[in-house]
């Protein structure tokens, strides 16, 4: 069985991103890109049905800038076979994305796609959810766990009252959360290797998908900013503040 | 104008989170329904009839629906789109699940996590863990929303009950199959609707201590327990405990965090808090900048003191 796995490029976890002064966006001019830290833990799982046998192929996808090659080698460098960039200039919706990827999807015809839950830059937690629809396949969204079955699979999902156990049937999408595994750091040898490995480049058309956008961005405001308030010097300081003065207890 | 909102609910009861994301569809504007799909479910339906500017309640009921499954229950509300040019749910975790698979089936672009309604063809979200907010407009035929329930109040009850309606299942075949639910027991108050939340993390140590020391403090507020993604993560606590980005989103009157120190992706998750307190052992430590109150300190003297005193 194939796996693929789509990646994103995306500003780094640790960076703190500002908002531009015009309310066009967000400044990302020499900032730091990563792969987005789900589809990292996505690519682990991946490569471990690979090492376990389970599966024979792992293909790793990026929609986006010629710089999104980056993120792809290091999906490469994690164990992934080969990679495949759709190059796209500007910002891709959810939706688009999706559509492309159905694409490639039936080129590859994998028996899994196993995508991050959710973009850390545009937090929409949309696109596995949307390229499930789109196949009519069936979807195991916000994975802790994944029991790979004959025909089927045991999706252990994170839910709002806890766990959610559920049976899909393959071929099918799953989105990983953070508790799914600990991806693995790349040694240096394997990023050496993945220089070598396939990475081929297609345009969106070649997978009949349009990528313009369907939404307007008006603006991009900077949120509500927060005040530091006081430091306390003992705990009978601090309930007497919060009941006379902030009034909460 | 008509509205579809796709309620959260356990079939016996409708969580408080429908009762929001049905303050944020009055906003918006129109006629709005409500859906309830599951099995078994005419006390939640019962209860959604009973709250403020409802035209109708939907049930759906079959075996698919019990745990309202993506595929099951998307079809269904794509069967019902028809009539409706808005469709809305609550940000939980069905409603991530289901409206994206929603929306695509009906060829639109959804807008997540919305947390101001501007118009009801544009509304504001955050993106970048709520380091920045954007305006977001949606031309197109239909609407396909979900609503962060932090950011509006709930929806009081009418005078007058909504009426009910039942309506089939759409097939959808079965791809997909619930298998059990491994869920939290706890008597404190729920996350989402908690007043007051005590908040562990990483320095807790253990899920002993996590319990031993955050719980009498919460006992004595009536609060409910939240964490860090960190202190999810070592097994101090349930990972439906998890504040953040990818957490749950909270907005309480007191939100205290104690060994917390403050990363965006947890700040994410609390910022709106109407007070914030940080009990930390490093003055220098990030949650202090948006504290209205701090202590310096070691919270394994702190806390224990607070219950004492409280
Ligand atoms: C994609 C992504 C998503 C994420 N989502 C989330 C999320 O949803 N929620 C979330 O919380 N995190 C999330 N994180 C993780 C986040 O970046 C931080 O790693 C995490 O919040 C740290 O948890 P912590 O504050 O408990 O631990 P630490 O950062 O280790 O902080 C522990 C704090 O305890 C203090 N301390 C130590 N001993 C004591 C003591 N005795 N008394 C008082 N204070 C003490 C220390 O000074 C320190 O400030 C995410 C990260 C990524 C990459
Ligand atoms: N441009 C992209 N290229 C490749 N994968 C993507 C892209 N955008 C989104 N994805 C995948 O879809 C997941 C969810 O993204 P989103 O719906 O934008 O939050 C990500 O974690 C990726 O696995």
């Amino acid at each position: 069985m194939k796996v693929l796995v789509p990646v994103k490029r995306v500003i780094d976890h640790n960076v703190k991103i500002r908002v531009k002064a015009d309310g066009s966006g967000v400044d990302l001019a020499n900032v730091k890109m990563s792969i987005n830290p789900f589809d990292e833990i996505a690519v682990e799982e991946a490569v471990r049905l690979k090492e376990s046998g389970a599966a024979s192929e792992v293909v790793a996808v990026s929609v986006g800038p010629a710089q999104a090659q980056d993120v792809l080698r290091t999906a490469l460098a994690m164990g992934a076979d080969r990679a495949i960039l759709i190059t796209a200039e500007t910002a891709v919706e959810p939706l688009a994305v999706a559509k492309i990827l159905k694409g490639v999807v039936e080129a590859e015809e994998p028996g899994l796609v196993i995508l991050g839950k959710q973009a850390i830059d545009d937090d929409c937690n949309q696109t596995g959810q949307m390229l499930a629809a789109l196949l009519g396949w069936s979807q195991g969204t916000f994975a802790s766990g994944i029991a790979l079955g004959d025909g089927n699979a045991k999706v252990t999902r994170e839910v709002d009252g806890g766990l959610q156990v559920i049976e899909i049937n393959l071929p099918a999408i799953v989105t990983a959360d953070l508790r799914l595994n600990e991806p693995r750091y790349a040694s240096l040898p394997n990023i050496m290797k993945a220089k070598k490995k396939p990475l081929e480049t297609k345009s969106p058309e070649d997978f009949g998908a349009s990528i313009a956008r369907r939404l307007t961005v008006l603006r991009v405001e900077e949120p509500a900013t927060r005040q530091a308030g006081v430091k306390v010097g003992n705990v009978a300081e601090l309930l007497d503040k919060l009941k006379n003065e902030a009034g909460v207890i | 104008m008509a509205i579809l909102l796709l309620a959260d609910h356990d079939n016996t009861t409708l969580s408080d989170q429908t009762a929001k994301a049905l303050t944020a569809a009055a906003q918006i504007g129109g006629e709005i329904d409500i859906l309830i799909a599951g099995k078994n479910a005419s006390d939640a339906a019962a209860q959604a009839a009973k709250l403020a500017g409802v035209r109708s309640v939907i049930v759906a009921e079959a075996d698919a629906l019990e745990h309202r499954l993506a595929e099951p229950t998307a079809a269904l509300i794509v069967a019902l789109a028809e009539g409706y040019d808005t469709i809305l749910s609550p940000a939980t975790s069905t409603g991530k699940n289901v409206l994206p698979r929603v929306a695509a089936l009906l060829d639109v672009m959804q807008i997540s996590e919305v947390t101001e309604v501007v118009a009801a063809d544009t509304f504001k979200r955050p993106i970048y863990a709520g380091n920045a907010i954007e305006v977001v407009q949606s031309t197109e035929a239909k609407r396909v929303l979900t609503i962060r329930t932090a950011s509006f109040a709930a929806a009081g009850a009418a005078a007058a009950e909504a009426p009910v309606r039942s309506v089939e299942e759409a097939a959808s075949g079965d791809l997909s199959r619930f298998v059990e639910n491994i869920l939290s027991q706890s008597d404190r108050p729920d996350l989402s609707a908690a007043k007051i939340i005590v908040s562990g993390g990483r320095a807790l140590g253990s899920d002993q201590t996590f319990r031993d020391v955050l719980n009498p403090v919460a006992d004595k507020l009536g609060a409910a327990v939240g964490a860090s993604r960190a202190a999810v993560d070592a097994g101090y606590a349930p990972n439906d405990l998890q504040v953040g980005q990818t957490g749950k989103v909270v907005a309480p009157d007191l939100y205290i965090a104690c060994g917390i120190s403050g990363a965006i992706q947890h700040l994410a998750g609390m910022k709106d808090s109407k007070i914030i307190v940080a009990i930390n052992t490093d003055a220098e430590a990030p949650i202090f900048q948006v504290a209205d109150y701090g202590i310096v300190g070691d919270l394994f003297e702190v806390l224990p003191e607070m219950a004492r005193q409280l």
